[in-house]
């Protein structure tokens, strides 16, 4: 086996997510995670990894809702976007849905549990090119879960 | 290493809607460098240019070797810097170890961008190219929504009540502008209040339009020589007495080391140690303002306030001028604007002016010594450099 090559490519991560599996390492000697993947471990940059699926729950760390987009995005707006810590340790960057962005608060917001809802795709546009983006970009998607 | 002092400065005016082309701008602030310097263009021996979008506002590339020559410095060699909005003094800090080495004399540096001809649409898409393009721009983050969720953030883990961070990051606002509308060579020329920013459009929440820096366009540059060379042409020359320069992964690798940016600590100790100075030794700071709340971290990494206490300088007015350290007194990027490859060489122009007493009578600082600038590209390229009045 070949440590050097990715053990988890976007594609794959993509591919996964795609069908509501979110996809990430674990490291075999500090069995720590990175989430999104990375060539190394995160924490201790070991190559020695596994891919894993990870469980999709988490909290939400930080969020912002954006009233202006970028191009071919305006339809989008306004975009909730949050910043979740998941329970096995990465943060990660994705969506939060079934909430009004207009409504959205530190107080409402932060620190409240969140599961990986069904994926929303953003379509490639001109400027992200390659095979592994053909069918669109997987984006992380949250709802608020009932643990509070 | 050689002492490396900066000889003369060149500055367009800084604008929405130019109508200059990138070359034709950076050709300019180049002249003016070089004319300010006792030089002559073909003395200058090798070009090092931030220029991060001009692909995209003008499908432009490879602008430095046009400009190198457009100046009549012919076929020298000119190398472009990209590292979004720090890439104007990733090409200071190159060509200042390149004169250290002794591999090069004079050299000039520099940036120029003009980002505002792309439109809002266009630009606001090119400037979320410096954040991940796979795994987070796809979730609609933004230049400035990362901003936001550093605005948020800040407030939960600091327990500053929103309310009050958003107060102090419209002081920050406010004292951009005033005094912004003195640079001549600033975009905006308007002061503002605090009502007015916390009644401007919402961008990202909780970012209003007056707490992000415009689209703007526009060049400077500066020329660098060994002490040897600038004790011949020079009578006040600015040395650059230390530098520093650090990366960073996405920006949810970050984690909980937010809202703090490790890259700047680790590179402001960088410039500090190779100075030999501490941040109480700084009598002048330019700093990356690109939004409002962005300034009250930056003063925090830079050892000028405590973690969640950077929005006091403000409220004290001790980042006013005449305080203990006065903050973007150009107007910053918010009021004089942020053509992002020119930015870096712009904050070292002005505070240049500063340390020399040729700027408005209304901004200029008495007695600066020693000053400190410092840029952020993206979510994570920081670079600073530190410099010192030479006579």
């Amino acid at each position: 086996m070949n440590n050097l090559e990715y053990k988890l490519t976007f594609k794959d991560f993509n591919n996964f997510l795609r069908k509501n599996k979110l996809m990430g390492l674990q490291c075999k000697d500090c069995s720590k995670f990175t989430c999104p993947p990375k060539l190394v471990c995160h924490e201790c940059g070991s190559t020695n990894l596994d891919s894993a699926i990870l469980s999709g729950q988490g909290r939400i760390v930080t969020f912002t809702a954006s009233y202006v987009t970028a191009q071919g995005r305006e339809v989008e707006a306004p975009i909730l976007v949050v910043m979740v810590e998941l329970e096995e340790g990465p943060w990660i960057m994705g969506n939060l849905v079934g909430i009004d962005p207009d409504w959205a608060s530190i107080e409402s917001l932060i620190g409240k549990s969140v599961i990986l809802a069904k994926t929303r795709i953003l379509p490639a546009d001109q400027y992200s090119g390659g095979k592994e983006v053909k069918d669109g970009i997987a984006r992380p998607t949250f709802s608020l879960s009932n643990k509070g | 290493m050689r002492k490396v002092a900066i000889l003369g400065v060149g500055h367009t005016p800084f604008s929405f809607l130019a109508e200059k082309t990138a070359v034709e701008l950076l050709s300019e602030a180049a002249m003016e460098a070089v004319a300010h310097s006792n030089l002559k263009a073909v003395d200058i021996q090798a070009m090092f240019v931030g220029n991060v979008l001009g692909d995209f506002s003008e499908g432009q590339g490879m602008i430095q070797s046009y400009v190198a020559d457009e100046i009549g410095a012919k076929n020298i060699p000119a190398s472009r810097f990209e590292g979004a909005c720090a890439s104007g003094t990733m090409a200071i800090r190159d060509a200042f170890m390149w004169v250290a080495s002794g591999f090069y004399d004079i050299v000039l540096a520099g940036g120029v961008d003009t980002v505002s001809k792309m439109g809002t649409s266009l630009a606001t898409r090119t400037f979320a190219m410096f954040s991940d393009g796979h795994y987070e721009y796809p979730s609609g983050l933004t230049f400035p929504g990362a901003f936001g969720m550093l605005a948020h953030l800040y407030s939960a883990k600091y327990k500053v009540p929103l309310q009050k961070l958003k107060h102090q990051m419209a002081l920050v606002s406010v004292q951009s502008h005033k005094y912004g509308q003195y640079n001549r060579l600033g975009q905006i020329h308007k002061a503002i209040t605090i009502e007015d920013v916390l009644s401007s459009a919402m961008v990202t929440s909780p970012l209003q339009l007056y707490d992000c820096c415009p689209f703007s366009d526009g060049a400077a540059a500066i020329v660098l020589a060994s002490e040897e060379i600038a004790s011949k042409l020079m009578e006040k020359p600015v040395y650059i007495i230390g530098v520093g320069q650090a990366s960073s992964g996405r920006f949810s690798s970050q984690k909980e080391y937010l809202p703090r940016l490790r890259a700047r600590e680790i590179s402001a100790k960088q410039a500090y140690d190779m100075a030999g100075i501490k941040p109480e030794n700084i009598d002048l700071c330019e700093l990356h303002d690109c939004f409002s709340i962005a300034s009250i971290i930056a003063v925090e990494s830079l050892g000028f306030a405590e973690f969640g206490h950077g929005g006091q300088l403000w409220e004290t007015g001790e980042a006013d001028r005449g305080g203990r350290i006065p903050i973007n007194m150009s107007g910053g990027l918010k009021s004089k604007g942020h053509p992002i490859g020119a930015t870096g060489a712009s904050q070292v122009c002005d505070i240049v002016k500063q340390m020399r007493g040729l700027v408005e009578q209304e901004r200029q600082v008495e007695d600066v010594r020693i000053g400190l600038t410092d840029t952020l590209g993206g979510d994570g390229i920081i670079c600073n450099l530190v410099l010192q009045k030479g006579w």
